[in-house]
């Protein structure tokens, strides 16, 4: 059985000066599954999501989502394709209330916003996908608040919220669980779990139980390099994996 | 519509438009027709700084050069009048045509850059106009242009302070209107949003500079507008309305009718021309206590009179501030103590 | 055309651009490292014309009224660091915008009240008051003055920017102005020095400026906008790009006014020239900034490569 690759770079490549930050990358995340991208701090991950996500431009290589090079294309454009991020700060609107949030992530990526008269709450289909969305990250009744008045934690579901109001074809989620308490993360843990048909997900985390419970692949990042993919199985045997970056927790397990 | 009139924030000022609907009315009773002009002078910086407020109020873009559009509008009918054109649809036509295309020139050029870049680009894209104006000879230059013919459209003719006072007040009231509904429909969101995070406008798939481009337009056109009902006014243009200081004024008014709020435009010019009128009538240097008084109550808030008002209204009911819960933890912990478990 | 006119018209450029460089090198610190937009700036150049003009007529010497009017703008803008500007440095830019609005409408407005509104008269000092003669023609000494203290200061701030320790403050802080605060320097101390200099060099350039143009209120608005597309050109930050920028802008600006409409008469009917060409003068160092920001935004020599 053939799966689809939805989303796949072809050696991507990154500087910063003299600094080789994104070394010869090769991902191939395919339909369906849940794709987890671990390492210790400062290995690039974080500039890795830029380059699928479009901000940040490569060196070399090329990134392709559903079959096509997008490698050229801004931001907003892989947004509209369906290529949808969700940051690791925090990035909402404050002044606007949550539901507003979400019904802007709604609509921004289905239409044009060149529309002047009728209220953006009156989209009733833009209206409906925030909803629903905000009822799946437990945010239901604070539809009213300002989004500058929420807790950390409701700003990550927030956040999350975002990406999913957008009908997404590709989640990249840039650690959704940074800072979150353990109630929080279950509760995220759990949302993912059942996200995970749906939708395609790339995730970058630390929280390694996350990581385990959630992933149908592993990768590796180590200074810029995909040191391996595997199962999580895979990974917690791999003797270089476990001495680089899971050393420390074979006390634990 | 009641819940409309309950709050502060709202009816103060509809009673100020009724109140400035009722001018002429009384001016004329009276025998101060003086008013007439005056008010009406304030009706037309309310509609320039409308016209500002959906650049820098909702789109945070600090514009320093409005002056430029204001003039715009003031010459299109000056130099219309000037070759013998009265017709007020030729001026129209003139005055958002070049406001339009100016605004798209320099808003795309200022649009590459931004923060402090921006506002010094702005302003010396106004200067540039200013100059412009002045150097020609044939139209005035420094001195000004009268305007002897002002504009008609069809029966009506702009041509007395009356009717100039009755159209400006009509547009008023229809951009206040429009700038109400921009507010929260999509467009209007989408630059609100740019204002507070423009990278989460591009990561949900929206061209911001785009955008942008579009406000800073539309926010030009408006004010062009307001530039051609004030040479109608005051039958003249003249270069000293492309002056920095006017710009700057306008971002004053902005700010201290209320920051990005509908009803700010207005009362900022209704506070800021009335104040300057009061502080004119007891001293010739009235800037040294006006200017100073302008940078206190700017730095004091930038929501401003609107703002002030806001604290009047009355309370929302509180909202419920438990998350709601999410009942499958327990299949979370048992995915990860599974996960563990085979380790 | 003469080479003659040409000449003088390229020195008086020159001359412009110097001046301009002298109000641009401290501003554009103050835009890069502060990240302040300081309108007021063209006031300091103003009450430096106005400190030199007084203590001219106080004392009879132009030196007097030079030191007059570096020490009073350096006071000065000590004094609206301490009081104002200080305590604006975490405010968004609009509020720089305003405090800076209003300080400029109070300045033009004491000036009035002190001096009046006539201008006031400043002189060229009798020993620069004769000519000089360059290459067959006669050249005002003042000028040539001007042009020299101009160029001593670039090369003084090309030293200290480049040589010394407190300009590799400078320069660290154009590129990155946070991570010098976290590096434990006395960021208070530097940004009030940067201010007061600036404030002290554009005082320099009132007092320079005086005796050509006319010293009254409002001298300072016109020159401090060029000194922002001077700024804009240069690249935000950059005192070399200001220098540069600042003579390529003197230099075009007064010999396009000059020029322009003599070129325009040849290839145009007279009468066409005659409207256009100081209209297409004017627009002139405008035009260069539109062409300059819609190649390169960041400006010719911008501070972070």
């Amino acid at each position: 059985m053939m799966t689809t690759s939805v989303l796949r770079t072809d050696a991507l490549t990154k500087r910063f000066g003299a600094l080789l930050v994104t070394d010869s990358v090769s991902l191939d995340i395919r339909e369906g599954e849940l794709h987890a991208i671990i390492g210790p701090n400062g290995a690039g991950k974080t500039t890795l999501i830029n380059q699928l996500s479009g901000e940040l431009e490569a060196d070399s290589g090329s990134v392709w989502f559903g079959g096509a090079d997008v490698s050229a294309l801004s931001i907003h454009q892989r947004a509209q394709r369906g290529l949808l991020r969700s940051y690791q700060i925090t990035s909402i609107f404050e002044d606007f209330s949550v539901l507003e949030n979400a019904t802007f992530a709604a609509l921004a990526s289905r239409k044009h916003a060149f529309r002047f008269w009728q209220p953006m709450a009156a989209d009733r289909q833009a209206r409906e996908c925030a909803e629903e969305a905000l009822a799946a990250t437990g945010l239901a009744n604070r539809l009213h608040v300002p989004a500058g008045d929420l807790g950390y934690g409701e700003r990550r579901q927030l956040e999350l919220a975002m990406s999913l109001a957008a009908g997404p074809k590709f989640l990249l989620l840039d650690e959704p669980m940074a800072g979150m308490s353990v109630q929080e993360s279950t509760s995220v843990i759990a949302l993912l779990q059942r996200l995970k048909r749906q939708y395609t997900i790339l995730l970058v985390e630390h929280d390694m139980d996350a990581v385990f419970a959630l992933a149908d692949r592993i990768s590796v990042l180590v200074y810029g390099k995909i040191l391996f993919t595997g199962t999580p199985e895979e990974i917690r045997n791999h003797p270089e994996v476990r001495a680089v970056y899971l050393g420390e927790e074979e006390a634990e397990a | 519509m009641t819940s409309l009139l309950s709050r502060p924030s709202s009816w103060v000022p509809l009673l100020v438009l009724l109140l400035l609907a009722s001018v002429p009315f009384v001016a004329e009773a009276t025998g101060q027709t003086f008013y007439i002009a005056f008010f009406a002078r304030i009706i037309i910086y309310a509609i320039a700084a409308c016209a500002l407020n959906i650049a820098l109020g909702y789109g945070g873009l600090v514009s320093f050069g409005h002056s430029l559009f204001l003039g715009l509008g003031a010459y299109a009918v000056g130099l219309a009048s000037f070759h013998g054109v009265g017709s007020g649809w030729v001026h129209l036509l003139l005055c958002l045509g070049a406001c339009g295309l100016v605004a798209l020139v320099t808003g795309a050029i200022s649009l590459r850059t931004s923060g402090i870049a921006f506002i010094m680009i702005t302003l010396a894209f106004a200067q540039m106009g200013y100059f412009l104006f002045v150097s020609l000879k044939n139209y005035g230059g420094d001195d000004g242009l009268s305007i002897a013919l002002g504009s008609r459209f069809g029966p009506v003719d702009l041509s007395s302070a009356t009717s100039v006072y009755v159209a400006a007040f009509v547009v008023l009231v229809l951009s206040i209107w429009w700038l109400a509904r921009l507010r929260v429909a999509p467009f209007g969101m989408v630059i609100r949003g740019a204002k507070q995070n423009a990278r989460r406008v591009s990561a949900a798939g929206i061209p911001v500079v785009r955008y942008q481009l579009l406000a800073y337009v539309m926010s030009g056109m408006l004010c062009g507008v307001a530039g051609l009902l004030l040479a109608n006014l005051n039958a003249f243009a003249s270069p000293s309305t492309l002056a920095w200081s006017v710009s700057g004024e306008l971002i004053v008014i902005v700010v201290i009718g209320g920051l990005g709020s509908v009803f700010g435009p207005l009362m900022g010019a209704l506070v800021f021309l009335g104040l300057e009128e009061v502080l004119k009538g007891f001293t010739e240097h009235w800037m040294i206590i006006f200017g100073p008084l302008i940078v206190i109550v700017a730095l004091l808030g930038k929501r401003g009179i609107v703002g002030l008002l806001e604290r009047f209204d009355a309370r929302p009911t509180p909202e419920a501030t438990t998350p709601a819960p999410v009942d499958d933890t327990a299949t979370a912990r048992h995915a990860i103590s599974a996960a563990k478990g085979s380790a | 055309m003469s080479s003659t006119v040409v000449l003088a018209q390229l020195l008086n450029g020159l001359q412009y651009g110097v001046l301009l460089f002298l109000l641009a090198a401290g501003l554009t610190l103050v835009f890069g490292i502060m990240s302040f937009v300081n309108l007021a700036h063209g006031s300091l150049y103003m009450m430096g014309a106005y400190f030199a003009a007084t203590a001219f007529q106080y004392t009879g010497s132009f030196g007097w009224a030079v030191a007059a009017a570096m020490g009073g703008s350096l006071l000065l803008g000590l004094a609206l660091e301490f009081v104002a500007v200080s305590r604006l440095y975490r405010r968004d830019h609009l509020d720089h915008v305003l405090a800076t609005f209003g300080l400029v409408l109070f300045f033009n407005e004491l000036v009035r009240i002190i001096w009046g509104s006539q201008p006031v008269f400043l002189q060229v000092p009798e020993f620069l008051s004769g000519a000089i003669d360059i290459g067959g023609f006669s050249y005002p000494s003042y000028r040539i003055a001007i042009i020299v203290v101009g160029l001593a200061v670039a090369v003084g701030s090309w030293l200290l920017i480049n040589k010394t320790k407190v300009g590799m403050l400078i320069r660290a802080g154009a590129v990155n102005p946070a991570m010098v605060a976290a590096l434990g320097v006395n960021i208070r101390l530097l940004n009030a020095m940067l201010f007061a200099v600036g404030a002290m060099l554009a005082g320099l350039a009132g007092a320079m400026a005086g005796p050509i143009l006319s010293v009254q209120s409002g001298m300072g608005e016109s020159v401090l906008i060029t000194t922002l597309v001077v700024i804009v050109i240069g690249g935000i930050g950059s005192v070399t790009g200001a220098f540069y920028a600042a003579l390529i802008v003197g230099i075009v600006d007064t010999m396009g006014r000059v020029f322009l409409p003599f070129m325009l008469r040849q290839v145009t009917e007279r009468s066409f020239a005659d409207a256009a060409g100081p209209a297409l003068a004017s627009m002139l160092v405008y035009l260069l900034m539109a062409v300059v920001l819609a190649w390169r935004p960041q400006g010719l020599f911008p501070a972070n490569r």
